[in-house]
């Protein structure tokens, strides 16, 4: 193993591997633009060039100390492609590297727009970043900039603006060797290069968003996103994206109590630095729209809102009113392990063994990458959980003259439940179901929450509310971006909707005391603790560990390794 | 009890001043001649004031022609110590790309620092000399586009002013 010393720190680095992967497993960042761990180096930003030195073979070329001087090489090398060796001193911060960095900045700023204020790459950008902290923060430059294309559309999901872009090459690295749709290329050369897309092609790949945060600068931006709110009028919340069984890990923009973007979050061990387009396009509208917001009862024919005493007294009225061993109850693949747990729970309250839920899996949606056709967020919660639930599908799903439904999923159908002569819907949007329902109950979405889900792999993660409704108001406060934490009733920017739900566990619980059982859970970790004690393949966790390993399997018999550093290429700070 | 200050009024006053009678004279002799001296006072609101350019009056955006100056950068909402001001940024064809869709401030909560000025890269938003502002309801208090676009020409005093500075 090859010993090396950046700026005077041994670090014991692996064979083969460049001085810049050497150093971020210890912790120092060599500043870089081009160079991304998941891709190939190409070395044309210039960035992280270093001074490399050796001591001198001369025996009588020592130190006061007795050492060995260290002959450094008279032109500074890149930290990203050269490789390390036993004996090798790296100079990270000496006058050489300094001047090599700022001279590298002044080249890479001279053609650069001043754009900072109009760019929603601005507060996370990386140019930004080390404009501040590598450059000397003067330009000696005063021709006429090039002026390049802006705003072209590189597909569907993205908009290119070429005098922004520091042709570091990782989208077109991106493209060809992650998205495997090579449909990008430099063209022209010198300070006139920019990028295109081939004759009659478009970069429309169902990954092609994460060259939005994969681009170090502000030439690649959302058409989804664009100029909705700047970076730091959000507040960002690590969550798990319900599109798939994957669940990609993500972070959460808020910003009015409204979600404003989703953007990947690294997990080496599910999602690398990488999500799906159609998770970020398509998994916030429903937190954000169409949501039902208050407790309902139907009276007289239409449903009117009420308290939620009332509500639950009258779903309780309602299930008081059959024999219970014949209510249907219908779980939801989506929900929580924390609410499945107490389904289950509430089941055996009532002393009926029906439990179905519908699985949602969809071979055309599956592909090698991260996508995986079974759609449900939690499907495999169930199955850890071992919850006594039959699967079912969309289209086979019916109830056959059950007196009384109560399902925690909204997605159901009208035609499905039309055996029933009754029905409690727990249910988030303002779905079909709603309107059939006796008694509607507001639930919480993902992004309202706090609690598990298990993935694919079994991997049990947890997710934070970053949403706030009345139930996690308390617990959200400073958490919320400044505008929402800030804001009085009379600030017109605080109107986003604040919804009157609650998550399904403590509705179940509401429930389950009406009916004469007191489970005593006040907060989601309370029923986690339960579920870890109770079932063996929980038992290693709680929320603390999953946050620290982002992730425990279910069933393991002991804990991973700690974690090597998560690489982020450029985040909102502070974040 | 230490430290007792022996400088009362009381002790500080001489012979003739406690007296009282003299200082009353002395007293009237001001308000007499006063009664000779230019008048100060304003007949407002038939006459009004004109602020100097280095008045800090309520915040305004500078409208050119073809539009407001501002790009809907968000920088004088964030800097902003009393967060009066609300920006919500939309897209226009044309070359700067970004206007302001919404751009809100609640005189309430506005304290005239002229922080927002300061930090604008556009020289956009500018302290303007009106010191008249009058609402009924905190609804009113909160200014929309329509209030706060001034055509530049109204402007020019604040704008040499901040100019002497850059
Ligand atoms: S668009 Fe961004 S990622 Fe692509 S080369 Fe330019 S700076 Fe790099
Ligand atoms: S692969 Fe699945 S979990 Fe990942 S972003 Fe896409 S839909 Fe979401
Ligand atoms: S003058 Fe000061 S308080 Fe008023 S809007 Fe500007 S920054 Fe805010
Ligand atoms: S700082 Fe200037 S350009 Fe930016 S939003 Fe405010 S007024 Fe507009
Ligand atoms: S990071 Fe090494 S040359 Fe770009």
């Amino acid at each position: 193993m090859p010993t090396i010393f950046i700026d005077g720190e041994q670090i014991e680095a692996k064979e083969g591997q460049t001085i810049i992967e050497a150093a971020l497993e210890h912790s120092i960042n060599v500043p870089h633009f081009c160079w991304h761990p998941s891709l190939t180096v190409a070395g044309n930003c210039r960035m992280c060039l270093v001074n490399i030195g050796f001591p001198s073979r001369n025996p009588d070329d020592v130190d006061e100390n007795g050492d060995r001087k260290i002959q450094y090489q008279p032109k500074a090398a890149i930290a990203c492609a050269t490789p390390v060796a036993d004996g090798m001193h790296v100079n990270l911060t000496g006058k050489k590297s300094v001047e090599a960095q700022e001279a590298v900045m002044e080249f890479l700023l001279i053609n650069h727009p001043l754009d900072c204020p109009i760019c929603d790459e601005a507060g996370q950008c990386k140019l930004q970043e080390y404009a501040f902290n590598h450059s000397k923060g003067k330009s000696r430059f005063d021709e006429q900039k090039n002026h390049k294309d802006k705003r072209v559309q590189w597909g569907p999901t993205i908009m290119f603006d070429g005098e922004r872009c520091i042709s570091c090459s990782r989208c077109i690295r991106y493209a060809d060797e992650i998205a495997k749709q090579p449909v990008l290329t430099f063209v022209q050369r010198g300070d006139h290069v920019t990028i295109q897309t081939f004759e009659n092609t478009q970069f429309d790949s169902p990954y092609s968003m994460n060259v939005i945060e994969l681009c170090p600068v502000g030439a690649l931006t959302s058409i989804d996103f664009r100029f909705k709110t700047r970076v730091w009028e959000m507040s960002f919340t690590d969550s798990v994206c319900p599109g798939c069984s994957r669940g990609c890990n993500m972070q959460i923009g808020v910003r009015d109590n409204t979600i404003v973007r989703l953007e990947p979050k690294t997990n080496m061990e599910v999602n690398e630095y990488w999500m799906c387009d159609y998770g970020r396009l398509t998994q916030y509208e429903g937190v954000n729209n169409n949501r039902v917001v208050e407790p309902m009862v139907r009276k007289n024919g239409s449903l009117v809102a009420v308290s939620w005493d009332e509500a639950i007294a009258e779903a309780v009225k309602l299930i008081s009113g059959v024999p219970s061993k014949d209510i249907s109850l219908v779980a939801s693949a989506s929900s929580t392990n924390e609410d499945l747990f107490a389904l289950q729970k509430f089941a055996s309250l009532l002393n009926t063994s029906s439990i179905e839920y519908i699985s949602n899996i969809d071979p055309s949606f599956g592909d090698d990458f991260l996508k995986q056709s079974d759609k449900s967020y939690n499907s495999f919660g169930i199955n850890a959980l071992q919850l006594k639930a039959k699967a079912s599908t969309a289209d086979k799903f019916s109830v056959k003259n059950t007196p009384l439904l109560i399902t925690t999923d909204d997605s159901l159908s009208v035609d499905a439940v039309s055996g029933a002569n009754a029905i409690i819907a727990f249910a988030s949007n303002k779905t079909a179901i709603v309107d059939k329902a006796a008694v509607v109950l507001p639930l919480s979405t993902y992004a309202e929450v706090e609690g598990t889900v298990t993935n694919f792999q079994n991997r049990v993660q947890h997710i934070e509310p970053a949403v706030a409704t009345v139930e996690n108001q308390r617990f959200m406060g400073m958490k919320q971006s400044r505008w929402d934490a800030m804001g009085a009733h009379n600030d017109r920017w605080t109107q986003g909707e604040k919804r009157n739900s609650r998550s399904g566990w403590s509705i179940l619980q509401s429930l389950a005391s009406e009916l004469g059982q007191d489970w005593n859970y006040k907060q989601s970790e309370d029923v986690f603790t339960e579920i870890a004690s109770s079932n063996a393949g929980f038992s290693l966790m709680n929320y603390a560990q999953l946050d620290e390993f982002q992730g425990l399997i279910v069933g393991a018999s002991s804990l991973p390794e700690k974690k090597a550093i998560v690489y982020q290429s450029h985040v909102m700070k502070p974040n | 009890m230490a430290n007792v200050t022996k400088n009362t009024e009381a002790q500080r006053l001489n012979f003739w001043e406690k007296l009282y009678l003299p200082e009353i004279a002395r007293g009237l002799g001001l308000t007499f001649k006063a009664m000779f001296k230019p008048n100060m006072t304003r007949q407002y609101p038939e006459e009004r004031w004109e602020p100097e350019g280095s008045y800090r009056g309520r915040p305004v955006l500078v409208q050119e022609e073809d539009g407001e100056r501002c790009v809907a950068c968000g920088l004088c909402s964030r800097v902003c110590p009393a967060l009066a001001i609300e920006v919500q940024a939309g897209e226009t064809d044309k070359e700067k790309e970004r206007f302001p869709k919404l751009f809100e401030i609640n005189m309430l909560r506005c304290i005239y620092c002229g922080f927002c000025e300061e930090v604008c890269p556009e020289e956009a938003i500018v302290m303007s000399k009106d010191y008249e502002l009058v609402f009924t309801s905190p609804e009113d208090a909160i200014y929309g586009k329509d209030k706060l676009l001034i055509p530049v020409a109204k402007l020019q005093d604040r704008l040499e002013f901040l100019r002497q500075y850059k």
